[in-house]
């Protein structure tokens, strides 16, 4: 693993009872890098992204976050949840606290911060995702961009070196899906290190440095966004883009 | 060609007394005929039990105006004809129905625990209650102060728990067994629902066996084996050994009640909670279990309120609740055959509290329907 890489999956395999769902993963991600991955339904991207956090275990080979490796050990699973902030399909929300609770929440208990300067840091946090009004609204008031933008606040409120995105965009209806993908380019361009789930195609040609495509557990293809899109190595990422590309 | 539309009737009302009767009531010829037929029986029935129980009922005195002191002075039984209910039995042992055969000098702590129960109870059931948080925290003293103020102890003069009886029993029993059950409920359902194995069978395993047990067993158990479990020498209560019982017992199906809850919360929650660094426990008390429980409500109210009046059944160990105070008016021979009276009377008591359980679980239905438009999608 090179000097300045923040992640690295080494020959990662897991499986689902008899599915293998990931086989022999490798993947180097460095600091402030931004990744796109894609693939097929069911191919082990979302599983991929969620070992990084653990909210999936590995059985074979070796995960490091931030130089701190992910075993059974439970002090280095909650370490590395707090570099690695999350954005989930569904949002997730707590529905029965508002939105600034939602996004006070893990720095008051998990990082004792005093109240006041958890609200200051939620309102901060909102502003950065453009919805400082709908502080004191519960989730169930918001519409589902709104949602997945406080989803990215609660996450950014606890300050995290690398965001994960398994796939924010897809339970949205169309016209919301541009505000919470600007709200991602901002970040992007702020310099987060990013692993983005996602088939939004022109997102990823705006921010990603490199395209991941899996199919079957495996990594098919790693490339520029550039290279990735114009001229595609295997076949079956070459069928995968004619069909989202051209439906 | 312009033709002038004939004008219509008015809709019928579906407004109002009438509307509501119209729209509840008469809406068609086999509800009309069913309401008319309840109506009729509601008519008959009505009077005669306020007449029974109010209008031709015996207070103090009975018709003759001379003070009621033995069953052969009611006014039903010299004339059974006229004569309503004899209230002289509750009106002459409504000591022994509150208190049991607490000391009557000392009473003034039962009084005093009554008045302190009301006062713990209500900042716990409303929200908005003003300077709340100062009296939730009577509320969590309150048990050691009720503790030291009914069984003596730091200067007061001890009595003895055989000398406690009546509604202090019941709401002894029903008070204490609610509130433990409840904490150890919670701690039973996340066991059983523990990933560690070890943990989960136990919670099981204990769950299983106090469900699958009447609660009469486990009040035996709790009279005749648990002083078997103690070192020697150390001599339980009579009314804590019931309490142990019933509160495990109570425990074992609040467990299940908020288990339900808990598996209604959507696996998101759980991972949303520990993505963003949240422990365990602070993932279930603030984010997990604050669901379940809203969810479990009315179940919750549900077994509280089976627990309340199962209470009674610690008449088989030989505590004498409100029930058993009455079974015992029943069986004194200057009263017998007054049934009618004690029992209506015990009834009335469970139900007061009863009702007011059932109705506060709806009034927290309506609120946080209303209030929080819960689930994210």
């Amino acid at each position: 693993m090179s000097d300045d890489s923040i992640i690295s999956l080494q020959n990662v395999n897991k499986w689902f009872g008899d599915f293998h769902v990931l086989q022999d993963v490798n993947l180097e991600v460095k600091k402030k890098e931004r990744i796109v991955v894609c693939g097929p339904s069911g191919s082990g991207k979302s599983t991929m992204i969620r070992c990084i956090n653990r909210l999936e275990e590995h059985q074979e080979g070796t995960i490091i976050v931030d130089g701190i490796e992910l075993t059974g050990n439970l002090k280095n699973i909650d370490s590395v949840r707090k570099e690695v902030g999350m954005v989930f399909q569904q949002f997730n929300l707590f529905p029965h606290l508002s939105v600034k609770e939602n996004i006070t929440l893990a720095p008051i208990w998990v990082k004792k911060m005093p109240k006041a300067e958890a609200e200051e840091l939620a309102m901060q946090q909102l502003e950065i995702v453009k919805i400082p009004e709908q502080a004191d609204k519960y989730p169930g008031q918001l519409s589902g961009g709104q949602q997945q933008r406080v989803a990215i606040a609660r996450s950014l409120a606890m300050k995290p070196n690398i965001m994960l995105f398994d796939e924010p965009t897809s339970a949205l209806d169309p016209e919301m899906i541009k505000e919470v993908l600007d709200v991602m380019v901002d970040l992007a361009e702020g310099g987060m290190t990013m692993i983005v789930v996602t088939h939004e195609m022109g997102f990823a040609k705006t921010v990603a440095d490199r395209m991941v495509f899996m199919d079957e557990g495996k990594i098919v293809e790693e490339a520029s966004p550039d290279k990735f899109f114009n001229n595609p190595e295997s076949d079956r990422t070459k069928l995968f883009l004619s069909q989202i590309l051209n439906h | 060609m312009n033709e002038i539309i004939q004008s219509r009737k008015p809709p019928v009302a579906t407004t109002g007394i009438l509307g509501w009767l119209r729209m509840n009531l008469f809406s068609n010829w086999v509800n009309s005929l069913i309401s008319l037929f309840v109506l009729y029986i509601l008519f008959q029935f009505i009077p005669w039990i306020l007449n029974w129980t109010v209008f031709a009922a015996d207070f103090k005195y009975n018709f003759n105006g001379e003070e009621i002191i033995n069953r052969e002075m009611c006014s039903r039984v010299l004339d059974p004809e006229t004569g309503g209910a004899c209230w002289a039995i509750i009106y002459v042992r409504f000591y022994q129905f509150m208190y049991g055969f607490y000391p009557r000098e000392e009473v003034w702590r039962v009084n005093l625990s009554y008045i302190m129960l009301a006062v713990a109870i209500v900042p716990l059931l409303f929200d908005k209650f003003p300077f709340r948080k100062h009296f939730l925290k009577f509320t969590y003293v309150f048990p050691i102060i009720a503790f030291f103020l009914l069984n003596g102890g730091l200067g007061l003069e001890p009595v003895s728990t055989n000398k406690w009886g009546g509604l202090l029993v019941t709401l002894v029993l029903g008070c204490t067994g609610i509130a433990l059950a409840f904490p150890l409920g919670i701690v039973l359902a996340l066991g059983r629902r523990s990933n560690l194995p070890v943990i989960s069978m136990m919670c099981t395993l204990f769950i299983e066996f106090i469900r699958g047990v009447p609660l009469i067993t486990l009040l035996f158990f709790g009279m005749v084996m648990l002083p078997l479990f103690l070192p020697e020498g150390i001599d339980m209560d009579g009314l804590a050994r019931v309490l142990v019982a019933v509160t495990l017992f109570q425990a074992a199906y609040m467990a299940e009640v908020i288990r339900g809850g808990l598996q209604a919360i959507p696996q998101g929650q759980y991972e949303a909670a520990r993505s963003i660094g949240l422990s365990y426990w602070q993932m279930n008390r603030k984010v997990v279990l604050p669901q379940a429980i809203r969810i479990s409500i009315p179940s919750i109210v549900n077994t509280s309120i089976g627990l309340f009046k199962d209470t009674t059944l610690v008449i088989i160990v030989g505590l004498l609740d409100l029930l058993g105070i009455g079974r015992g008016a029943l069986a004194d021979t200057t009263w017998l055959g007054l049934a009618y009276e004690v029992y209506f009377f015990v009834s009335l008591v469970f139900f007061i509290f009863t009702f007011g359980m059932s109705r506060y679980s709806l009034y927290l239905e309506k609120k946080l329907k209303t209030g929080i438009n819960m689930g994210a999608d």
